[in-house]
C-alpha cells in the first residue's frame, strides 16, 4: 500500500520476485509493518474477529454444501442427515448456524464503534460506505441461508420477505425471485446458489474495505490523526497478538452457544418441515433482523413500511455528511455521547418490539387506550416511537448537535495528552 | 419533559381497567421437570432410553412415525441398545432382533415382484400409515405429528411433551368438547368459542389424541414400575435423544473445547501483556 513500505528483499529470489510481482512486499506492508495507532482499545479488535467469522462461515459452509441437497423434497432431511449421519456434521452445522449470529453480533459492535469514535468522517467515508455494503451483503446472505433448512420458519420467513421486496419493486420481481408463483423448489435452488455466491462477494468487498482502511490508516479512540512515528506501532506483533487474544475470547462465547445452547438463538418451528398449508403462529426473523422488522411493521402501509426499513440502512450511507461535528471521537463530545447511548438503547427497544406481535401489550396489566389505529400500550406504538427516535437521531440530532454543542478540547496528538482529558 | 412523562404514565394507569380480553392462544404454564440430560454435564441414561423406546414401540408407534430414525440408530454410541462389543450398530444382535420383527416392502431382484421382507438395522422405522391421507382418515382428520424431532420442534420440548402426556383433565363444566377431541390444558389453543361457563375461557386447547399413558400401559423388561409419570419421563427422554442423537457427544466435546480455549486465552493474554509492557498506549 502507499507510502510506508520498509520491506527490503533479502534473498535473490525475493529480489527477483519483488520486481515482477511484489506480493511479499504487499503482505509485509499490510499485515506486518503497517503503522497502527498504539492506543487502539478492544473495540478495535472486532475487525479481526469479523475476518475470522467470515472465514469460519465459508469453510463450514463449503463442507455443509457437500452434504446438503437443495431440493424442496429433500432439503430438510439432508440437514438432519448432516446432524445424524455425517461425521461431526452436527458440529459443522451448529458452528455455521450460530456463526451467523456471532457474525452479526460482531458486525453490530463494529458499526457502533465506528459511530462512537467518528470513524466514518473524512477521510474515511469510502471505508464506511464499503462497510455498509458488506453489511447489506451479509443480510442478504443470512436471509437466504436461513431459508435453506426448509423448515417452517425458513419457508414463511422467505414468503414474508419476498413479499416485501414485491411491495417495493412489483409483482414481476417477486415472481422472478420465486421462480414461480409461490415460494417453492425453484426459490430454494436459487437461494442456495446465491447463498454460495454472496460470501465470496463479501470477501471481495472486505478486500476493498481493508484497502480503504490502509490508505488513511486506522482511526483511534482519541480521533486525532497520527502525527509521527511515536504515535504508532507495527501491526505485527503488537496487534496480531492483541487481536488474537480477542478472537479467542470471542470463540469462548461462540463455543458456549455451539456446544451448550445450539438452538437458543433459533426457533423451534424450524425443526418442522416447511408446509405451505400451515402458517406458524408467529413469524419472526432471526434476532439480528428484529429492529428492522419492527420498523417495517410500525408503518401501516406496506410500501411505506418497506421503504422505511430500507431507509433505516440507506440513511447510514449519508452519515459522513449528516454528522456536522468536526470532532471525531465522542470522548470529547459529552452531549453526543449521551445521545449515542440513547440511540443504542432505541435500537435494542426496536429489536424487542420486532420479537413481539404488534397488537401485544407492552405493559401486561395496563389496558391503555385506542390511539388512531392501535392501542397506545401495544408494540405497534412502541415500534413507532422507536422508529421516530431512530430517524430523529440520525436525521436531526446528528446534524444539529454538531453545530450547537461545545466539545471538550482534543489532544494535540495520540502521544500528547490534554490536561482536561477524561477517560471515555 | 420528565413531568410530562409522569403525567402521561399516571393517565395510562387510570385507564388500566378490566377490558374484555380478546381471543388469544393460551396454555397452562409449563413447569420444568428434572431431566438426566439437561445442562452442560447432563447425560442420557441408557436404561431409561430403553424403557422410553419400549413406550414408543408399544404405544406411540401405533399412530406416530419417526421418519428420521433407522433401527441402526438404536445401537449407535449413546443410543438405547449401544453395546461396545459390536463394531457397528448394524452388527448389534439386539438391534437386529428388533428390526427383524418388522416387515418392510421391497422388490424381489430376481422377479421384480413387490414383496415384504423382515427389516434389517439399515431400514428406517416402519411407518404406521402409508401416507398422510391414511393417517388422517384413521385419526378423525387429525395428523399425528412425526416424532423424530418433536422434542426440538416445540418450545421447551421435553417439559412440554411431559406435561401434555400427563396433564389431561376432565373438561370443565361449560366447555363444549367436539366429538373425537379431548381437553388438555397444556395444548396451545383458544377455547373462547367453545366456552359458555363463568369467567374467562379455560387455558389450553383440544387435542385429537386421548390420554395414552395409564398405569401399567407397558411392562418394562427391567422391572421398573410403569406409573404414568415414569412412562412419560421415559418416553420424553427417548424422544429428546432421538431429536439429537449426538447431544451427549456435543456436550462432552464442548467441555474439552472450552478448557482448551481458556488455557489458550491465558497464554495469549500473558504474551500480550509482556509485548506491550513498555508501550504507553493510554
Amino acid at each position: 500500500m502507499s507510502g510506508h513500505s520498509t520491506y527490503e528483499p533479502k534473498t535473490a529470489i525475493e529480489r527477483w520476485l519483488d520486481t515482477r510481482l511484489p506480493i511479499i512486499r504487499f503482505g509485509m506492508d499490510t499485515m506486518v509493518s503497517f503503522p497502527t495507532p498504539k492506543n487502539l482499545n478492544y473495540w478495535w479488535t472486532f475487525g479481526a474477529i469479523l475476518a475470522v467469522c467470515l472465514v469460519t462461515q465459508i469453510v463450514t459452509g463449503i463442507v455443509l454444501a457437500m452434504h446438503y441437497d437443495p431440493s424442496a423434497a429433500n432439503a430438510f432431511n439432508s440437514v438432519e442427515h448432516i446432524m445424524r449421519d455425517v461425521n461431526h456434521g452436527w458440529m459443522i452445522r451448529f458452528i455455521h448456524a450460530n456463526g451467523a449470529s456471532m457474525f452479526f453480533l460482531a458486525v453490530y459492535i463494529h458499526i457502533f464503534r465506528g459511530v462512537y469514535y467518528g470513524s466514518y468522517k473524512a477521510p474515511r467515508e469510502v471505508l464506511w460506505i464499503l462497510g455498509l455494503v458488506i453489511y447489506l451483503l451479509m443480510m442478504a446472505t443470512a436471509f437466504m441461508g436461513y431459508v435453506l433448512p426448509w423448515g417452517q420458519m425458513s419457508f414463511w420467513g422467505a414468503t414474508v420477505i419476498t413479499n416485501i421486496v414485491g411491495a417495493v419493486f412489483g409483482d414481476k420481481v417477486t415472481t422472478l425471485l420465486w421462480g414461480g408463483f409461490a415460494v417453492d423448489n425453484p426459490t430454494l435452488n436459487r437461494f442456495f446458489s446465491l447463498h454460495y455466491l454472496l460470501p465470496f462477494m463479501i470477501a471481495g468487498v472486505v478486500a476493498l474495505h481493508i484497502w480503504a482502511l490502509h490508505v488513511p490508516g486506522n482511526n483511534n479512540p482519541k480521533g486525532v490523526e497520527v502525527k509521527s512515528k511515536a504515535d504508532t506501532v507495527p501491526f505485527h506483533p503488537y496487534y496480531t497478538v492483541k487481536d488474537g487474544f480477542a478472537v479467542i475470547v470471542f470463540f469462548i462465547l461462540f463455543a458456549s452457544f455451539v456446544f451448550f445452547a445450539p438452538d437458543a438463538l433459533g426457533h423451534a418451528d424450524n425443526y418442522t418441515v416447511a408446509n405451505s398449508l400451515v402458517t406458524p403462529q408467529h413469524i419472526v426473523p432471526e434476532w439480528y433482523f428484529l429492529p428492522f422488522y419492527a420498523i417495517l411493521r410500525a408503518i401501516p402501509n406496506k410500501l411505506m413500511g418497506a421503504l422505511a426499513m430500507f431507509g433505516a440502512i440507506g440513511i447510514l450511507f449519508l452519515l459522513p455528511w449528516i454528522d456536522t461535528s468536526k470532532v471525531r471521537s465522542m470522548r470529547y463530545r459529552p452531549s453526543a455521547r449521551l445521545f449515542f447511548f440513547l440511540f443504542v438503547f432505541v435500537c435494542l427497544v426496536l429489536g424487542f418490539c420486532g420479537a413481539h406481535e404488534p397488537d401485544e401489550k407492552v405493559l401486561k396489566g395496563l389496558a391503555g387506550f385506542q390511539l388512531f389505529d392501535a392501542n397506545l400500550n401495544s408494540f405497534v406504538w412502541l415500534s413507532r416511537l422507536g422508529t421516530a427516535c431512530y430517524f430523529g437521531y440520525l436525521g436531526l440530532v446528528m446534524p444539529i448537535l454538531g453545530l450547537t454543542e461545545k466539545p471538550l478540547p482534543t489532544p494535540e496528538s495520540i502521544s500528547t495528552p490534554v490536561l482536561t482529558e477524561k477517560k471515555g | 419533559m420528565l413531568r410530562k412523562a409522569l403525567i402521561l404514565a399516571a393517565a395510562l394507569g387510570f385507564v388500566a381497567a378490566a377490558q374484555p380480553s380478546f381471543a388469544e392462544v393460551s396454555q397452562k404454564p409449563i413447569e420444568p421437570v428434572k431431566w438426566s440430560f439437561e445442562g452442560p454435564f447432563g447425560r442420557f441414561d441408557q436404561e431409561q432410553l430403553q424403557r422410553g423406546y419400549k413406550v414408543y414401540h408399544d404405544v406411540c408407534s401405533a399412530c406416530h412415525a419417526m421418519n428420521l430414525m433407522s433401527y441402526r440408530n438404536l445401537g449407535q454410541e449413546g443410543g438405547p441398545f449401544y453395546d461396545p462389543k459390536y463394531k457397528t450398530s448394524n452388527d448389534n444382535a439386539k438391534v437386529k432382533a428388533i428390526a427383524k420383527d418388522f416387515n418392510v416392502p421391497d422388490i424381489d431382484s430376481d422377479t421384480g415382484d413387490v414383496i415384504k421382507r423382515p427389516a434389517t438395522p439399515a431400514d428406517t422405522f416402519v411407518k404406521p400409515f402409508p401416507n398422510e391421507a391414511a393417517a388422517r382418515a384413521s385419526n378423525g382428520g387429525a395428523l399425528p405429528p412425526d416424532l423424530s424431532l418433536i422434542a426440538k420442534a416445540r418450545e421447551d420440548g421435553p417439559n412440554y411433551i411431559y406435561h401434555l402426556l400427563t396433564g389431561y383433565e376432565a373438561a370443565p363444566a361449560g366447555l363444549r368438547v367436539p366429538a373425537g377431541k379431548y381437553y388438555n390444558p397444556y395444548m396451545p389453543g383458544d377455547l373462547g368459542s367453545f366456552w359458555s361457563g363463568h369467567g374467562p375461557a379455560p387455558e389450553g386447547g383440544f387435542i385429537a389424541m386421548p390420554l395414552q399413558l395409564t398405569a401399567d400401559r407397558v411392562t418394562y423388561d427391567d422391572g421398573v414400575k410403569a406409573t404414568p409419570d415414569q412412562e412419560a419421563q421415559d418416553v420424553v427422554t427417548f424422544l429428546a435423544w432421538a431429536s439429537e442423537p449426538h447431544a451427549d457427544e456435543r456436550k462432552q466435546t464442548g467441555v474439552a473445547v472450552l478448557i482448551f480455549l481458556f488455557l489458550f486465552a491465558g497464554v495469549v493474554y500473558a504474551s500480550y501483556r509482556r509485548l506491550w509492557k513498555d508501550i504507553d498506549h493510554g
